[in-house]
């Protein structure tokens, strides 16, 4: 990764966007990085649009906050029309296709894209969606290790029922796995 | 300890239970109920108080009842619930109780929204409610200062005997950063003057009403040497390449980091441009500023408000250079709309 | 020589500020007598309301504090909840706590805060010179209501008591007054009971205090007197409202 990497995540409220964020975050922190997390908020609790900002870095990090994130990870049709136009130059963007009906109008993105509210469907996960995409997104992207991250799924995931850890732990590796077959 | 992830309301809280708070009057207010939520969960089992007051009233209220029991108390708001509590705060102000009030602030007038502004600079700098008192106010910029200024603002409010305020946006009180988690502190401070009981020792008494005049001009005199010795001892701020700057760049709080990620970047295209950042709003850096007004070319100040701290930068500079704006409300600037911005001036100066 | 009546430890015996004719001198004396009585003198802190009592704080010789306007409950809220030991009364009038102050007073006893209330209720804004009163009777001519008050226009008085009497945090609300020797008796002892169950920590506890305004009410104080019981007891009712000890 370069010495700064900024990641939007964005959905709807209730899909899980702000704590993939949070996953990420913990996970770079976890590496040693230095990382910040910022939402952006609403009145709404659910059901209304969600996103938040995690910057890596490896220097200290003087603005955690920018228009223009190098990567955006969407989860849903409103989400990319927002934001398609604000993604740097050349930047990636990870696509919930289930939900996404369409591709980015821009030629110069990197699109990943996977049908992960079906994928989460079927492995009778409907709440792992968020996980699957984090796992293929890491996969393909190392914005952190892999094995840092199976390492620390329990301290991420710290205080949460075992029940709970195991599901993601299995929505995530469901992504790394497509990630590996599909995205070449 | 190494470092662990944050949420800046919560570390804020955390903070003042590392500084000894013993109790939590507050209402509940968006972008500022966790800091009610966490001190809900932490205080029965550390023995404090947590209390939800029936209104921002009661709640600086309860404050004022609590502080003059000498315990280290606080509550926390945002812009109205902020307004509501000015009354009491004149009076905590004269009464001298220290605590803390914060302000995890949001755009107004009026309801506003609930996103991060700064346009209560002026409310929280001049005092806010009725009558000449001051607040020390502190601007966090990051997630850890969150947690380090509710300990230091406790610190000066018994030391000064003077409520603390502790102003950060909206956004800053939500973000997640790693901090370092503090040592628990010990309050030092002896409070004779709190109102605990009279056992072995004549009645306190906690008042603000003054009938005569020549008491009342006194009590003023005596808050106003407070407030001259605080603007000698404890006005403070961050510089960042000013010295050979064109111009500098003056903001607070998480605003603050975006403009001097603008610096980095506008350094690296040879333009020689400078950040200085307010710690205390109150008292306000006055002399670092009229230092550096003494060599750059002009002052740029960047507001989440429409134009509030640029009148106490004008006070400090004395006319010695001109003082440009750029403010937008409701959303924290990007740091490429800064960098444009200082581009701009920089083409249009000449720098 | 026999000392019939000294002044109780807990007045400072500073001269009070009352008009001729105010009752405000009587009930600071039960106040104090009371606390005395029961011991509790080092460990009381009292808060004085804005009104004709804001100078209350130089008249009891235990810890005071003085409050905003209506604020007095909120701020006996804190003390009490830091320092539980110890025995906190507010003394208010009827427009700091029946008007400005009503959340404050509600709220409190909604929350049984375990305080004790005196409530000196004279129908009228003394200090502010005669000014309508939450509590200021039907056809009442007051500054502010000079054709008398009017249901259809000022709506109507309220009944503190009976109103906080059906909070549960409530543990002892009653009214009394002061305008007979028999009378100041009963109020000393509903007063002494407000503070022992506030001791006892059983919630909230009250007197409301009806009290005679001579200068405001354009009377003597001999008639002030008498106005109570011919105008204000037929509306506000003596007695106990609650009592949860009983």
């Amino acid at each position: 990764m370069d010495r700064e990497e900024q990641v939007l995540f964005a959905g709807f409220g209730g899909q899980g966007v702000l704590s993939m964020g949070q996953f990420l975050t913990h996970a770079a922190m976890g590496e040693g990085k230095n990382v910040s997390w910022v939402p952006s908020y609403g009145a709404e609790m659910r059901g209304g649009t969600a996103n938040c900002l995690v910057t890596i870095a490896e220097e200290e990090i003087s603005s955690p906050l920018t228009e223009n994130p190098m990567t955006a990870v969407i989860m849903n049709r409103p989400s990319l029309d927002k934001f398609e136009p604000k993604i740097q130059p050349h930047g990636t963007v990870v696509l919930n296709s289930s939900l996404v009906d369409r591709l980015p109008e821009r030629d110069d993105l990197n699109v990943l894209q996977l049908p992960v509210t079906e994928l989460a469907e079927k492995m009778n996960n409907p709440r792992g969606a968020n996980m699957i995409l984090l796992g293929a997104y890491i996969q393909k992207t190392s914005v952190v290790s892999l094995d840092d991250v199976m390492n620390n799924f329990d301290v991420i995931f710290k205080g949460k029922n075992p029940k709970v850890i195991e599901k993601n732990k299995e929505a995530f590796l469901a992504g790394v796995e497509y990630a590996r077959k599909n995205w070449k | 300890m190494g470092k662990i992830l944050m949420k800046g309301n919560e570390a804020l809280a955390e903070g003042a239970l590392i500084a000894g708070c013993q109790g939590f009057f507050g209402y509940p207010i968006t972008p500022s109920s966790e800091i009610a939520e966490y001190m809900a969960r932490k205080f029965p089992q550390l023995g404090g108080i947590f209390l939800q007051a029936e209104s921002e009233l009661a709640a600086i209220n309860m404050v004022y009842g609590a502080a003059a029991t000498g315990a280290r108390v606080m509550t926390a708001s945002s812009g109205p619930g902020i307004s509501l509590k000015q009354e009491g705060i004149s009076f905590i102000a004269e009464a001298e109780l220290p605590c803390l009030i914060v302000n995890i602030s949001r755009g107004g007038p009026g309801l506003g929204g609930i996103q991060p502004a700064q346009s209560d600079y002026f409310q929280a700098t001049r005092g806010g409610g009725h009558g000449d008192y001051r607040l020390i106010v502190l601007a966090p910029s990051s997630v850890q200062e969150m947690m380090d200024y509710a300990i230091e603002g406790f610190d000066l409010a018994d030391r000064y005997r003077i409520p603390v305020m502790l102003m950060a946006e909206g956004t800053l009180g939500q973000m997640m950063e790693p901090i370092y988690v503090r040592e628990p502190v010990k309050p030092a401070i002896e409070k004779p003057w709190a109102t605990t009981g009279c056992a072995g020792r004549s009645p306190n008494i906690i008042n603000t009403l003054h009938l005569s005049p020549e008491v009342l001009e006194h009590r003023n005199q005596h808050l106003q040497r407070k407030y001259d010795q605080l603007q000698a001892n404890e006005s403070r701020a961050e510089t960042f390449m000013t010295d050979d700057a064109d111009l500098i760049l003056v903001a607070f709080g998480l605003m603050s980091r975006v403009v001097k990620k603008a610096v980095i970047e506008a350094r690296k295209q040879g333009i020689k441009v400078g950040l200085i950042r307010p710690i205390t709003l109150w008292p306000f850096p006055d002399a670092i500023i009229k230092e550096a007004a003494e060599k750059a070319q002009m002052f740029l100040s960047v507001e989440i408000s429409m134009g509030q701290m640029i009148e106490d930068i004008r006070l400090a500079v004395d006319g010695a250079v001109p003082v440009d704006f750029y403010g937008r409300i409701g959303i924290i600037p990007n740091p490429e709309e800064i960098y444009s911005e200082i581009i701009r001036i920089a083409e249009r100066e000449g720098f | 020589m026999k000392t019939v009546a000294a002044r109780p430890e807990s007045l400072t015996g500073a001269q009070y500020h009352y008009c001729p004719g105010c009752t405000h001198g009587i009930i600071h004396r039960l106040v104090a007598e009371v606390i005395d009585e029961l011991g509790i003198r080092e460990k009381t802190i009292g808060i004085c309301p804005v009104g004709c009592a804001v100078l209350a704080y130089d008249y009891f010789n235990c810890d005071m504090l003085e409050a905003a306007h209506g604020r007095a409950p909120a701020i006996a809220t804190g003390i009490k909840r830091m320092l539980p030991e110890n025995v906190v009364f507010t003394y208010q009038g009827d427009g700091d706590l029946a008007s400005i102050g009503m959340a404050e007073i509600l709220h409190a006893s909604a929350r049984g805060e375990k305080i004790t209330v005196i409530f000196v209720n004279n129908a009228v804004y003394g200090m502010t010179g005669g000014q309508m009163a939450p509590t200021t009777l039907l056809g009442q001519v007051t500054t502010t209501s000079p054709y008398g008050r009017k249901a259809e226009v000022e709506g109507y008085p309220v009944r503190m008591a009976e109103i906080l009497a059906e909070n549960e945090g409530s543990a002892y609300i009653a009214r009394t007054t002061v305008n007979k020797p028999a009378n100041v008796r009963r109020t000393k002892k509903a007063i002494k009971k407000a503070f022992e169950i506030q001791q006892k920590g059983l919630g909230f506890t009250m007197v409301e205090i009806l009290s005679a305004c001579p200068t405001n009410w354009g009377l003597s104080p001999v008639q002030a007197l008498e106005w109570i019981d011919e105008n204000m007891i037929p509306y506000y009712p003596l007695g106990e409202f609650k009592n949860k000890e009983a």
